[in-house]
């Protein structure tokens, strides 16, 4: 397929947004092509045109594309379908949606072989066919199912069964893994990466995520605000980038093993022009550390480079390393916490069941009463000053035991102490202080502040009735605290729906640190951001825990954020804890096996660096029938024996604190495992695997 | 699924219970002394008090309820205080008149409004779509005694086709009765019309915008498949529970269509029992209603848990 010169605009009143313009590309048989942006990027409209489902308002306002040799804007529809839609395939980014939820996933295979919907044997055997091939290991039952009834990993695996049953020319596979778990989002990349391997076919892999990218691809283009900025294969593009845009994505980027003591991250300042409103000149140059006069008034062109394109005027300079398109660093970094500070809050044993109700039968039968055990027994302590990270795959109970820390659920069982004093498990029988002390930042903001309130207000509030602050003093107060999340005064009368999403998450922590709170727990809150506001977020975080010295739980799923952030890590799986310590030996050999698999499954900004690939079979058990013995025994690559089915694992503890809580010896774990990750300067970097949640 | 029945059935006995008691403390507290409407203004105190005694109107209103609604179950609903005629046999007769009208109005509304919605959903803002809303909208905003009056006047005063008045005979076969039925389903039609093509072409429209629509699509999957086999498969789910509850409604709701047309169905004999304060008759139609209410909400959940896999009866 060739685009070129392809400008995308949608309706908008009497005229046309250019939501992408001049795009020029051309997908070729066994190359995949990256394509990277953050939000508002424009990757999606584009990619919606590749595929010719531009929604009704949209529309191709320029340039041609062409599928093998043929204009597609000439094609009739039913030419579309035979020559363009049979050759072309998706693997989109919402698995559950993208099937029909009335029809069994069989038929829907079978309909990608034979769109006139006719059912054969032979069909059928194909069918099975494709599912065995994309790694389904019991067809028969799985071609059977609804959608729903199957987990996230096996859907996307279903839909990648269709886009291959055609034996496409051209796969576009749409930020495929970004609402999986870092595990599942592994074995699906490398089950993509055989596949394409095999078949030789033409790729086009559209994502926010560089690391995922750059375990992909073999080439790279950068968009910013509708416009090519950067193309280059994928080795080049990483280690050497040219636009100073490309650049800042990738110092916002924390790696995995670097912490906030060692280095600041640096975000991009401001944000992404919308498509109505473009900056004069290039369009990266309100953003730009080294833009000069010229950047603002002369669009630059995209420029040939030896292996592939720029749009800059100072690209030489910045390949060069001659101009540093740096942000000077915010002055001095952060210093590492007492290592002997005192625990502000203190979780033993915690677990929060939910019952699942009997019918009559089983209550006349006598059978037990059985719960999903969302927590079983989760054990942690914050020190002040401290963040301890908490990691695990969706359904592991990392946001239930938030919410129970919170008293937002009621512990089944287990105590919360809040600097040494128990706290009721209710959150309505807990004294005021405490819940002064101990906030919360969610992880989306959009849900989190009220559409009708103003800033000022949402800030006030906390403010008077929590941290007693007069009606009087609460503007100021508000004031100095916007200040603090490096927002300007004036956004106390703003609402929410004016803010950014990054600006919005800055309230939301405002308002958290409103009350003056000892303790903050983060879930996911960062999470829905791009990569370059997370950055800023992170390092906000990182002062404010400087300057007011609170202790932060800080959960989730992506571990080089957590690594970055947190001076101790504990690992959850099915509700319980089986790795704990600081980051540091956490993050290093002996690790736990499932430490291992997660540290394993997290992509790295280093293109062709292979390291050693731990992967996990199945699906987290249901947390209503947990495995006995080691809970992890059933997916564990590093299984040793019946012990491990039958007897709970037991704590081996290692120096400064680090534990796990395995069947194999430390000393045993560490001989067979390698670091997961490069050591100091190697460029090992995690992948920005930003949006997705946690259940 | 046995259990979903067996729970839901015991639901609806529930169900009917408390509006059995409902119905029956309603028509306590209707104004008016039952003995003395019957026997007329000059009857003696005598005779009203044996009449009473006669009725069990004498006893406390625990015992009267449970004697009535004990009676109800064993089939004996009673002697209508107006006519005289056994209450049941005039409540079933209704009531089957009542089935044949709103049988014939489903049979016409649903494929006609289904139709227009999915029309409209398919040319979202072209012509056809304006047209249908519009026209739609129009006729669901008019009360049905004029749209009655309208349709009387054009096809049996102007064109002859159909006769203007629906009132059958006990015991009138369906063949029979098929051009009596036609006007007043016509007339009920143009109500359910507007609600029903505008709700298929709402949830129409939010299949389309589905990605497992662009999934068929991208199949190569010809646009006629995509409409019928995956888009309409899922859009019809509320339609179906809509069609359902209102067929509730077309039994015994249809007071000002019924009376418009002269037709002998449930609801011109509730107002009948309403104006002559017959009791007895009264309980019986409102029973009867609730009855036909709980069921159709029973089918249509029914129907959707099987249309719907997502749904599984427990």
């Amino acid at each position: 397929m060739r685009l070129e010169g392809v400008s995308v605009g949608y309706r908008r009143g009497r005229g046309w947004v250019r939501a992408v313009r001049d795009v020029d590309l051309t997908l070729e048989r066994g190359v995949t092509y990256g394509l990277v942006g953050e939000s508002g990027s424009g990757k999606t409209t584009l990619a919606h045109a590749v595929l010719q489902s531009l929604p009704a308002h949209g529309r191709l306002l320029g340039g041609r594309i062409l599928f093998r040799g043929r204009d597609l804007a000439t094609l009739g529809p039913e030419a579309r379908r035979r020559e363009f839609h049979r050759r072309v395939a998706l693997v989109p980014q919402d698995p559950l949606p993208s099937l029909n939820p009335a029809h069994r996933v069989g038929r829907q295979v079978e309909e990608a072989l034979d769109p006139s919907g006719r059912s054969t044997p032979e069909l059928r055997g194909r069918a099975h066919a494709l599912l065995e091939a994309v790694g389904l290991a019991d067809p028969e039952r799985v071609a059977g199912a609804y959608p729903h009834q199957l987990s996230g990993g096996m859907q996307q695996r279903i839909l990648i069964a269709m886009a291959l049953a055609g034996e496409p020319d051209l796969l576009v596979l749409d930020e495929p893994t970004t609402n999986l778990d870092v595990t599942t989002e592994a074995t699906i990349l490398d089950l993509v990466r055989r596949l394409v391997h095999d078949s030789g076919t033409a790729v086009l892999y559209v994502s926010h995520s560089l690391g995922v990218v750059a375990e992909l691809c073999d080439r790279v283009a950068v968009l910013y605000a509708g416009e090519m900025v950067e193309d280059a294969p994928a080795t080049r593009l990483f280690t050497q980038p040219r636009h100073p845009y490309t650049q800042g994505l990738l110092d916002s980027v924390p790696r995995l093993g670097s912490t906030r003591h060692e280095v600041t991250l640096r975000p991009i300042p401001g944000r992404i022009p919308p498509a109505t409103d473009l900056p004069a000149g290039c369009v990266f140059a309100p953003r730009c550390p080294l833009a000069v006069d010229d950047c603002r008034e002369a669009t630059p062109a995209l420029e040939a480079t030896p292996e592939g394109r720029v749009r800059c005027w100072r690209w030489p300079e910045v390949e060069a390393g001659q101009a540093d398109p740096h942000q000077p660093a915010p002055a001095g970094r952060l210093h590492a916490p007492a290592e002997d500070a005192e625990a502000v809050l203190e979780v033993e044993h915690l677990a929060k069941r939910f019952p699942l109700r009997r019918s009559l039968v089983e209550l006349l039968r006598g059978a037990p009463r059985r719960a999903v055990r969302a927590v079983e027994d989760v054990s942690l302590s914050v020190r002040r000053g401290h963040t301890l990270g908490l990691v695990g795959e969706s359904g592991s109970g990392k946001s239930t035991t938030a919410r129970s820390v919170l008293g937002l659920e009621a512990a089944s069982a287990g105590t919360v102490r809040l600097l040494g004093d128990e706290l009721p498990r209710r959150l309505e029988r807990r004294p005021a202080s405490a819940i002064r002390r101990l906030q919360m930042v969610f992880q989306s903001s959009d849900e989190a502040l009220n559409p009708y309130r103003s800033v000022g207000s949402t800030l006030g509030r906390p403010l008077r009735r929590m941290a007693g602050v007069p009606r009087e003093e609460a503007a100021e107060r508000v004031a100095r605290l916007l200040e603090s999340v490096q927002l300007p005064r004036s956004y106390a009368e703003k609402r929410p729906a004016q803010l950014s999403g990054g600006e919005k998450q800055r309230v939301a922590i405002a308002r958290a640190f409103a009350a003056e709170p000892e303790v903050l727990v983060f879930d996911e809150s960062v999470s829905g951001l791009d990569v370059s506001v997370q950055a800023a977020i992170l390092n906000l975080l990182g002062e404010l825990q400087q300057v007011r010295g609170s202790g932060y739980l800080f959960i989730s799923h992506d571990l080089a954020v957590v690594g970055f952030l947190a001076d101790q890590v504990a690992v959850v799986y099915l509700g319980r804890v089986v790795e704990t310590g600081p980051a540091r030996s956490v993050l290093s050999p002996p690790y736990h096996p499932y430490s291992e698999a997660l540290l394993s499954a997290v992509p790295l900004l280093a293109p062709g660096v292979e390291r050693a690939r731990v992967r996990l079979e199945g699906d987290v058990p249901s947390p209503v029938d947990v495995p006995g013995g080691c809970p992890f025994h059933t997916r564990c690559p590093r299984l040793v024996g019946p012990q491990c089915r039958e007897q709970a694992p037991p704590w081996r503890h290692g120096p400064d604190g680090h534990a796990i809580a395995c069947h194999i010896p430390l000393e045993e774990l560490a001989s067979v495992q390698t670091a997961l990750f490069g050591d100091g300067g190697a460029p090992a970097v995690p992948g920005a695997t930003s949006e997705g949640g946690d259940g | 699924m046995a259990r979903f029945l067996l729970r839901r059935a015991g639901f609806l006995l529930l169900t009917l219970v408390f509006t059995s008691l409902l119905i029956f403390l309603i028509t306590q507290a209707l104004p008016g002394d039952v003995a003395r409407i019957l026997l007329g203004r000059e009857a003696s105190a005598q005779a009203l008090a044996q009449l009473r005694a006669q009725l069990g109107l004498d006893r406390p209103l625990p015992i009267q309820y449970l004697t009535w609604l004990g009676d109800f179950v064993r089939g004996d609903w009673g002697t209508s205080f107006s006519t005289g005629q056994p209450v049941r046999e005039l409540v079933l007769s209704r009531l089957g008149n009542s089935l044949q009208l709103a049988g014939l109005t489903l049979l016409i509304a649903v494929p006609t409004a289904v139709g227009l919605g999915v029309l409209a959903a398919l040319y979202e803002e072209s012509w056809i779509d304006t047209v249908i809303s519009l026209a739609s909208l129009s006729v669901v905003g008019l009360p049905e005694f004029i749209t009655g009056l309208v349709l009387i006047q054009v096809f049996s005063f102007r064109l002859g086709w159909l006769p203007a008045n629906s009132s059958i005979a006990p015991g009138t076969g369906l063949v029979a009765a098929l051009p009596y039925l036609v006007l007043p389903a016509l007339t009920a039609t143009l109500v359910l019309l507007a609600y029903v093509a505008r709700l298929t072409r709402a949830s129409v429209l939010v299949e389309l915008g589905r990605p497992y629509v662009r999934t068929a699509v991208l199949k190569g999957v010809p646009w006629r498949r995509v409409v019928i086999a995956h888009v309409l498969r899922n859009a019809l789910l509320p339609t179906i529970t809509v069609i359902a509850i209102s067929f509730g409604w077309l039994i015994s709701g249809l007071i000002v269509v019924e009376n418009v047309f002269n037709y002998p169905g449930l609801g011109r004999l509730l107002t009948f029992a309403i104006a002559r304060r017959d009791i007895p008759l009264l309980q019986a139609v409102a029973l009867v209603a609730v009855l036909g209410f709980a069921l159709a909400n029973l089918v249509a959940d029914i129907l959707y848990a099987v249309f719907n896999p997502r749904i599984t009866l427990r």
